[in-house]
């Protein structure tokens, strides 16, 4: 049952050969069986899942059910979720039960999606790795030992080891992308402004986007369906005609034209990872599409370019916990700054503080100019340099990072070698281009590899296409890890 | 340039997060390093260039001036740390 595709799932539930309970159920018990372990899920609600499976299948039994009714899925601890504690991973968050639910929570539930649990992340979805949850480290499901990437963790290790046939996530400088590759499974960022943020805990708002992580791209095609649409609660969400993302899924690819940005395989780039790549571009190859050689010059810049603006938007929308209107309040105090100082001192991890404290750097006095502006402007010219390759060829092929899953606990105590990790999914952010990983083999470690395609602006079901055509002639989707 | 650890204890106290002496100690190590990495940054020519707040040129869309929300303050004041007779309560600010 758990190694159906979303298609097969749903087809499964019309025909009458389970029910959305009996599904759920399965899930569950997996969940509870090895979240112990892999530490995926932050909360498991099983009254709550079951209470909403039953109410997919009186849906169904009415005659109203929809294309997925009754599909089991895990939201991210950082959507809000109506009545269900969401924490974001923070113990600031440790006991808040939101009293509304994020627009994507809701177009979930309207089209009868139910709801596993809520998955594990790094706090407030800074980081890489996921070490930095209050709730502990998630485990990487192909390797006990190795980090499953982050921030959304937890969602790619649930997918990963089937504790959930789907999930969502959230990428805000790579944390749909990564996690998904160091998983083996598939994930997609969409466009900037493509999935309301409404209700989605902020980090940093230009760059914050919600997407969905799957074991194959139709499952990713499926849920964006879901989550994506205008919401006019998010300033930032774009006006536009509700799109089919699993339309182009079945055109064949000849003649597609494939970027390899040369900075992107240059010299950090692990061999294993490189000659992974190069047997899928290969795949491709054979599948029709043609190769062409494009230059990205600005990378190198991408990284203290987002490590300027995502602190910087981190430390004003993070100032709103306060210990006041919601969450943690310190025990003990003895006036109102020393009852902000201390609750935020106890509420956030280090992580957390070290951006909120760049951030606050960097938008002090006299500093504007010198670093957040100097950041927009080069973020321009990254955006610019997309341009101009996306000019030269369809869509863009990249690693993900610049190796497979490290070891829990070997970047811990250095951020900015974690910070050097996220080269290559940076730059899409900072652009607001739609963003895919797919898998495409395994390090010697047996840790997955995955690959990225970018592509121009709301060429979502184009990247999900060219992913869907190589899982018609690959398998490393379809692989799971052994639990 | 590098922060001191004076600059340090200022930042937290602009950012409202209280710091121990240690913590500050190796938290100016650790800030010093990221200023490190972004300075890399402030050598490049950008003259002429526009800063780029988002990625799609927005405008902030005007709805009509009409109710659209609904009272919902006991929802959103059932999370609160502290609350009387529906209001947030917090430390005496003023003698």
């Amino acid at each position: 049952m758990v190694e159906k595709s979303i298609k097969q799932l749903a087809a499964a539930l019309t025909a009458g050969e389970f029910s959305a309970v009996e599904l759920a159920s399965e899930y569950l018990q997996r969940a509870k069986a090895h979240n112990g372990v892999l530490n995926a899920f932050i909360t498991i609600d099983e009254d709550k899942t079951l209470l909403e499976a039953r109410a997919a299948d009186a849906l169904r039994a009415a005659g109203n059910a929809g294309p997925l009714t009754g599909i089991p899925l895990a939201h991210k601890d950082i959507f809000c979720q109506e009545g269900w504690r969401t924490t974001c991973g923070s113990k600031m968050l440790e006991s808040f039960i939101a009293p509304y639910s994020a627009h994507v929570v809701e177009q979930c539930r309207k089209a009868g999606l139910v709801t596993l649990g809520r998955t594990n992340m790094d706090e407030f979805a800074m980081g890489s790795s996921n070490e930095n949850s209050f709730y502990g480290a998630v485990k990487n499901p192909w390797d006990k030992l190795a980090v499953p990437g982050g921030s959304s963790g937890g969602s790619a290790a649930a997918v990963a080891a089937r504790l959930a046939p789907i999930a969502t996530a959230t990428d805000t400088g790579g944390s749909i992308r990564q996690p998904a590759a160091f998983c083996g499974v598939t994930g997609i960022k969409p466009t900037y402004g493509v999935v309301s943020r409404f209700g989605m805990i902020a980090y940093a708002s230009s760059l914050d986007q919600g997407g969905p992580i799957g074991k194959s791209a139709e499952d990713c095609a499926l849920l964006l369906n879901v989550m994506a649409g205008f919401d006019e609660r998010d300033a930032t969400s774009l006006q536009r005609d509700k799109e089919d993302y699993t339309r182009d899924l079945n055109q064949p690819l000849k003649g597609l034209k494939i970027g390899l940005p040369k900075e992107y395989f240059a010299e950090g780039l692990n061999a294993e990872v490189a000659s992974a790549i190069d047997a899928a571009i290969a795949e491709y190859k054979k599948l029709g599409a043609q190769v062409v050689e494009i230059s990205l010059p600005n990378t190198r810049v991408a990284i203290p370019s987002y490590y300027v603006i995502a602190p910087a938007e981190a430390s004003s929308n993070l100032s709103r916990f306060d210990g006041v209107r919601y969450g943690h309040r310190a025990a003990e105090y003895s006036g109102l700054a020393d009852m902000y100082e201390k609750t935020r001192a106890q509420g956030f991890g280090w992580e957390v503080k070290r951006r909120i404290l760049t951030g606050t750097y960097v938008l002090s006095h006299g500093y504007y100019d010198a670093y957040y502006l100097q950041a927009q402007k080069v973020r321009r010219l990254l955006a610019e340099d997309f341009q101009r390759g996306l000019a030269q060829c369809d869509v863009i092929a990249a690693p993900v990072a610049p190796t497979a899953a490290w070891n829990i606990g070997e970047k811990n105590d250095d951020p900015v070698a974690m910070y050097l990790e996220d080269i290559y999914t940076l730059g899409v952010n900072l652009a607001g281009l739609p963003g895919l990983s797919h898998p495409v083999g395994f390090a010697k470690n047996g840790r997955p590899i995955g690959m990225q395609l970018i592509g121009n602006y709301f060429a979502e079901a184009k990247l999900l296409n060219a992913a869907h055509q190589f899982q018609q002639v690959t398998d490393w989707h379809t692989r799971a890890p052994e639990l | 340039m590098s922060l001191s650890l004076d600059d340090v204890r200022r930042i937290a106290r602009l950012a409202r997060v209280a710091v121990t002496d240690d913590e500050a100690q190796a938290t100016q190590t650790q800030l010093n390093r990221i200023l490190g990495l972004i300075e890399e940054m402030r050598a490049i020519d950008t003259s002429g260039i526009e800063p780029m707040a988002h990625a799609q040129d927005v405008h902030l869309r005007l709805r009509e001036d009409v109710v659209t929300a609904t009272d919902r303050r006991e929802a959103f004041q059932s999370v609160a740390p502290e609350k009387e007779n529906g209001l947030y309560l917090v430390p005496k600010v003023i003698e």
